[in-house]
């Protein structure tokens, strides 16, 4: 069975299943949605009219046996940073549209009538356009309930809530994930594209592929590539031990013992609220109220770093909650409770808000005299009474930390490229702070992980507080983690790429099992050159340029506790990262 | 009798287990991260070491700690 490009065209409610054309033959996740952008969407197009497209795309070896191999990307022109945007998410969604053959879905222009939001449903070489206003005005776990009543319980889900419709740029795609929770197409607001395009949810047919896989060339081959791979995992003490008992909120204490965590919207790179929200805390909690602290964001996941999280009596709180989300409501905002932080993390999966952006935008809120440090009554408050309503702070909230800076007249507004710096300090963590600078997603720590080399130790070490060698190191895992993105590979598989040998080549192994190609390491990192070079070239067709590459300037003045260090890297510094 | 120094002994994750979060530990002067790891037990070969620091600043075993410094241990960890 042949894979196709399913094409919805909102201005008139049709489709059209169409074959690859040769050259995207090749390509998947992140290289064939930033491909398919960057032909098809007008760079100087607004990101929230007509002539935006949103393209679905699961990986290369997405819907097959291998391990952690369910991600799925979306691309798009940004309305928060002006940009192109990739992103990833796990659930089931990349899964289900391999095994149905779907190359991409893509979707493109607008209703004329704005009155409702419509439903779309992909079945093989079909697809349904209906109004739903029934789910207008309400939020995820409400369609996801819907869409669970109306279909098979594997269907693939993706929906906006109340921000979403209302475009606001906090908000995200809610993804279903295999328990029936949501995981999150996160960043750069493209909640808001989906609410333009008045589409409240997207669901996948999984009924009659359940059992089937992707097409594979080679099955022999594939088997054996995907054993060494699925070890390589396993044996790795990161992703095989750490993230499953710890969760990604392993990281609060590391980083900041290293002085890289900020604290109090980004005054200091340590946090006394440390060992409340930490990784550890959690794990015990966990422990002593049920709960579990093994749970994969997508099928065929061997790391389950997430899990499902319990309050003191043992009911369920939330789940999928992760060490952004800890990190932007416990350190940066200062809730010293981790348990209403969950309950937050629950309120903003049901609403759909981006964990980072809105995290940011309220600890940013703090300085505007919106609230107040610490304030966890105030900030669910705020998301749950104003955001979900549209009322005026709500709309000002859900505009991002950028915005609100500007409307408050503030300096210390941390955000490149108008995205909301993550919980890593640029300063106190430089090599990721020239990705942050130099990637094309506007502030994104996933672009190009140097936490991983700083302050992990994996792949060698550079000096997180140094100049020397960061630029090398953050444009080699850009490249490396634009080509990971392509293969619908969770990121975490990084962690033994980066320090065992069989781990990267089984992958490509797999790659080539499956389509019957003969890629080496090298074609597969120069097609992670060729993507970050057609997203920069977007950029600047947007009019995006070189001085959109800069860190906010109070991070060239304001010494960082506890290293009291500074942003000093000199602008051709920073704009060598793109010769290669 | 050698000299002795206090050191701020802080131990992460896995590492935690049977030991303790954060303690104050009095060491010979002179003492290297190494001598430390071996007084609280950690065994390398069940878990390796991730990374070492000594006052927020990564350090290798044969670092020689001084009177007042924090030292922490954690096993490999990552996330993101």
């Amino acid at each position: 069975m042949s894979d196709k490009i399913y094409r919805v065209n909102m201005s008139n409610l049709s489709f059209k299943i169409e074959d690859v054309p040769q050259d995207w033959m090749g390509l998947g996740g992140r290289g064939l949605t930033s491909t398919i952008v960057a032909a098809e969407v007008d760079p100087e197009c607004h990101p929230l009219g007509p002539n935006n497209k949103m393209v679905f795309a699961p990986g290369l070896l997405s819907g097959t046996s291998a391990a952690n191999s369910g991600r799925n990307s979306l691309g798009a022109k940004s309305p928060l940073t002006g940009g192109i945007k990739e992103s990833n998410v796990g659930g089931t969604i990349a899964g289900v549209m391999a095994k149905l053959g779907v190359k991409a879905l893509i979707i493109e222009g607008m209703p004329e009538d704005d009155s409702t939001f419509y439903h779309i449903h992909v079945t093989k070489e079909h697809i349904e356009i209906e109004r739903v206003p029934e789910l207008v005005g309400k939020d995820n776990y409400f369609v996801l309930d819907s869409m669970l009543e109306k279909y098979d319980k594997k269907v693939a889900v993706m929906s906006i809530g109340r921000p979403g419709e209302m475009k606001m740029l906090i908000s995200n795609i809610s993804v279903k994930d295999p328990k029936g929770k949501l995981r999150s197409h996160g960043r750069g607001g493209l909640g808001a594209v989906m609410g333009s395009k008045k589409i409240k949810c997207i669901t996948v047919d999984a009924e009659k592929f359940n059992e089937a896989s992707a097409s594979i060339v080679d099955m022999e081959k594939f088997k054996a590539a995907s054993k060494v791979f699925t070890k390589a995992l396993k044996d790795n003490p990161i992703s095989g031990e750490g993230l499953p008992a710890f969760g990604t909120n392993v990281l609060v204490n590391i980083i900041n013992e290293a002085g890289g965590l900020p604290t109090r919207n980004f005054r200091s790179g340590y946090s006394d609220n440390a060992e409340n929200i930490c990784g550890e805390t959690m794990a015990e909690n966990i422990k002593a109220r049920g709960g579990s602290t093994t749970h994969g964001c997508h099928a065929g996941c061997v790391i389950q770093c997430s899990q499902t999280y319990n309050d003191k009596e043992g009911k369920y709180l939330t789940s999928g909650f992760e060490y952004e989300m800890i990190w932007a409501f416990g350190a940066n905002l200062g809730i010293r409770d981790l348990d209403q932080i969950a309950k937050i993390d629950a309120l903003m999966d049901d609403l759909g808000l981006d964990a980072i952006e809105t995290g940011v935008t309220l600890g940013l809120a703090v300085d505007a005299g919106l609230i107040e440090f610490g304030d966890g009554d105030r900030a669910y408050e705020i998301l749950k009474y104003e955001v979900s309503k549209g009322t005026h702070l709500g709309r000002i909230i859900g505009s991002g930390a950028g915005n609100l800076g500007k409307l408050y007249g503030l300096v210390r507004v941390p955000v490149v490229k108008n995205q909301s710096i993550p919980a890593y300090e640029p300063r106190a963590i430089k090599g990721q702070g020239v990705t942050y600078v130099t990637t094309p997603m506007g502030a994104d720590h996933t672009a190009g992980y140097a936490v991983a080399t700083n302050i992990l130790n994996s792949g060698g070490h550079v000096d997180p507080l140094k100049k020397e060698g960061q630029v090398e190191l953050a444009r080699n895992l850009q490249i490396a983690s634009a080509a990971v993105d392509s293969t619908g590979m969770c990121i975490f598989v990084a962690f033994p790429a980066l320090d065992e040998p069989a781990c990267l080549p089984a992958l490509i192994d797999m790659i080539n099992a499956r389509f019957g190609t003969t890629l080496s390491i090298d074609d597969v990192m120069n097609l992670g050159k060729t993507i970050l070079k057609t997203e920069h070239e977007f950029n600047l067709n947007a009019g995006l340029t070189k001085h959109d590459d800069r860190i906010p300037e109070f991070m060239k003045y304001e010494a960082l506790p506890p290293h009291n260090v500074t942003w000093d890297f000199t602008n051709e510094e920073i704009d060598a990262f793109w010769d290669f | 009798m050698a000299e002795l120094m206090e050191i701020t002994v802080k131990l992460f994750a896995q590492y935690r287990e049977g030991r303790f979060k954060s303690q104050q530990r009095q060491y010979p002067k002179g003492s290297t991260a190494q001598h430390i790891l071996e007084d609280v037990g950690i065994d390398k070969e069940k878990l390796p070491v991730g990374v070492l620091m000594v006052n927020g600043r990564h350090v290798e075993e044969d670092f020689v700690l001084e009177d007042g410094q924090i030292f922490t241990i954690f096993p490999k960890v990552g996330g993101g």
